[in-house]
């Protein structure tokens, strides 16, 4: 079953763009992605787009469909009526290269930021063991593809660019989140992901969760627990003053 | 045109901080291009959470109707005054007559609900509408978010977490004295202690299932393997935390229906469903 879709694709570059509009043929059990290629191969050659895998696991085709951001590749065709048109820009975040590709690396400057994995020094054997209940947590952020939707999404940089000099923006937030509750890591990040990296920007209204591909709930397991270890270090007096007295250890 | 941004520093210009695009990005003048009804949620929650903000002033403000042997509301519990209605409680003190004894215990439930983690989204998309929907701009100029008084408090909840288990045991307390009838014997229950009994463990299930709960029962271990009950704790609150939307959901319609249904047994509106 073939139909014919309207399309409105933003194009232009950092001079300026605009929303034009095409019409293109769609197939039975399409994404996005493939009809953003027809239309590159039939009515727009020049038409920038940034794609790899078509699996969902490279996040290099991040864009926003009808206004939402997604992974083009995993935006089926069929949750949209035929008569609908659909709408695909760049992500508003990150500064536009040309039409549907955007420069995104704010997001590789913040991540060399991140203070580096810091282990405990070998067993005598010269092995470092720990347990699988001991990394599972970790385990979750790990699926992260780096699409940047979460960081696109975030109200944060995406309403105030003047943020993205103080906020790194969730997905580091959650690496922060994962090196500190690692079992073998040493290094203590809660001072450096209040005052460095921007920890109380962040106001708990879950965007990045609800756009994460890979379901990671980047909120909830991540950020949250990451805000509660470092109330436990500056604002929590209870808790500050029995790790001053030895009564409660890190780990 | 395929500059990039300046390495090193994280950020490019500046945009102005109002919504608008910043400078190169891409030029789209829509505040969102989002087509589906993203503002029903936040109009849906700043009704609900209005209505019951509204309701529960006027009646922790009524001092009045809020005890019907031996059912006591629970925005009056623990009724700590010597002016208070029934016997459910120690008096522990004679405040001012025109002080209704639930203001000094509202501060408590109010602590945690304006403190907890999943109010907070609620609160900040659909009052403060920062921002009101995902990917729908923010109609702030500026924002510090929560890095600054007042909102840095919102790091006290698990203190308001404390105070609210205190009362969460004395609710479940009332809810055991509602097996009493009027004269004080035991071997009674009525639909008042049904609703009592229900209210309080959605207002348990709402604290255990807190953000901070789950990271003090065990979350803030590095090594859940050298501690085994307090993981099989953490466990078990995770999995209360990820309902704990509906918890809140459902305590708050909960506690504000025992304090109706206590208030039109008080007025004598209506006679209570006995049981046995």
């Amino acid at each position: 079953m073939t139909y014919d879709a309207e399309f409105r694709v933003w194009r232009g570059d950092a001079a300026g763009g605009d929303l034009q509009t095409f019409t293109v043929p769609v197939n039975e059990g399409e994404v996005v992605l493939d009809v953003i290629h027809r239309l590159q191969a039939t009515q727009a050659g020049d038409l920038a787009v940034r794609w790899n895998c078509k699996a969902g696991k490279c996040g290099s085709c991040s864009a926003e469909v009808n206004g939402r951001p997604r992974l083009m590749c995993m935006t089926r065709m069929s949750t949209f009526g035929e008569a609908e048109t659909v709408t695909v820009t760049p992500l508003r975040t990150f500064p536009v290269i040309r039409d549907l590709v955007t420069d995104v690396s704010y997001n590789y400057d913040k991540a060399a930021q991140i203070p580096a994995f810091t282990p405990r020094p070998r067993d005598p054997d010269g092995s470092h063991r720990m347990q699988q209940v001991d990394v599972e947590r970790s385990q979750e952020f790990r699926k992260c593809i780096e699409c940047w939707l979460c960081q696109d999404t975030c109200h944060v940089i995406r309403d105030h660019e003047e943020n993205k000099r103080s906020f790194a923006g969730p997905r580091f937030l959650i690496r922060l989140a994962e090196l500190d509750m690692h079992p073998l890591d040493v290094a203590d990040r809660r001072d450096a992901a209040q005052q460095e990296f921007g920890l109380g920007f962040c106001n708990i209204t879950k965007c990045c969760s609800e756009v994460c591909p890979e379901g990671i709930h980047l909120t909830d397991n991540g950020i949250i627990p990451l805000k509660e270890r470092v109330a436990d270090r500056r604002y929590d007096p209870l808790t500050w003053l029995g790790s001053r007295i030895g009564r409660r250890p890190r780990s | 045109m395929t500059t990039t941004a300046p390495r090193g520093t994280g950020a490019v210009a500046p945009g102005p901080g109002n919504g608008m695009a910043a400078p190169r990005r891409a030029t789209i003048a829509a505040r969102t291009l989002r087509t589906d009804r993203w503002w029903l949620q936040p109009l849906v929650t700043a009704v609900a959470l209005l209505l019951f903000v509204v309701y529960a002033t006027f009646r922790a403000f009524q001092d009045a109707h809020y005890f019907a042997e031996p059912y006591i509301s629970p925005f009056y519990s623990p009724c700590l005054t010597t002016a208070c209605e029934g016997d459910t409680f120690p008096e522990l003190f004679t405040g001012p007559t025109w002080i209704s004894p639930a203001l000094y215990i509202l501060v408590f439930p109010l602590g945690i609900r304006l403190t907890c983690y999943y109010y907070r989204k609620a609160y900040y998309r659909s009052f403060w509408l920062s921002p009101p929907a995902c990917a729908v701009a923010e109609p702030h100029r500026r924002y510090t978010g929560e890095t600054r008084l007042p909102l840095v408090g919102q790091n006290i909840h698990r203190y308001a977490l404390y105070a609210a288990l205190v009362i969460n045991v004395v609710l479940f307390y009332d809810a055991v004295l509602a097996f009493r009838d009027e004269t004080g014997a035991w071997g009674h229950m009525g639909l008042g202690t049904l609703v009592l009994l229900v209210n309080a463990t959605l207002l348990a299930l709402y604290s255990l299932s807190c953000h901070s709960c789950r990271h003090i029962v065990g979350g803030r271990i590095n090594s859940f393997s050298r501690h085994p009950l307090r993981y099989r704790a953490w466990t078990q609150v995770s999995r209360l935390n990820a309902r704990h939307m509906q918890f809140a959901w459902a305590s708050l319609f909960s506690v504000a229906f025992a304090d109706f249904y206590v208030l039109l047994l008080a007025t004598d509106t209506i006679s209570d469903l006995r049981f046995f």
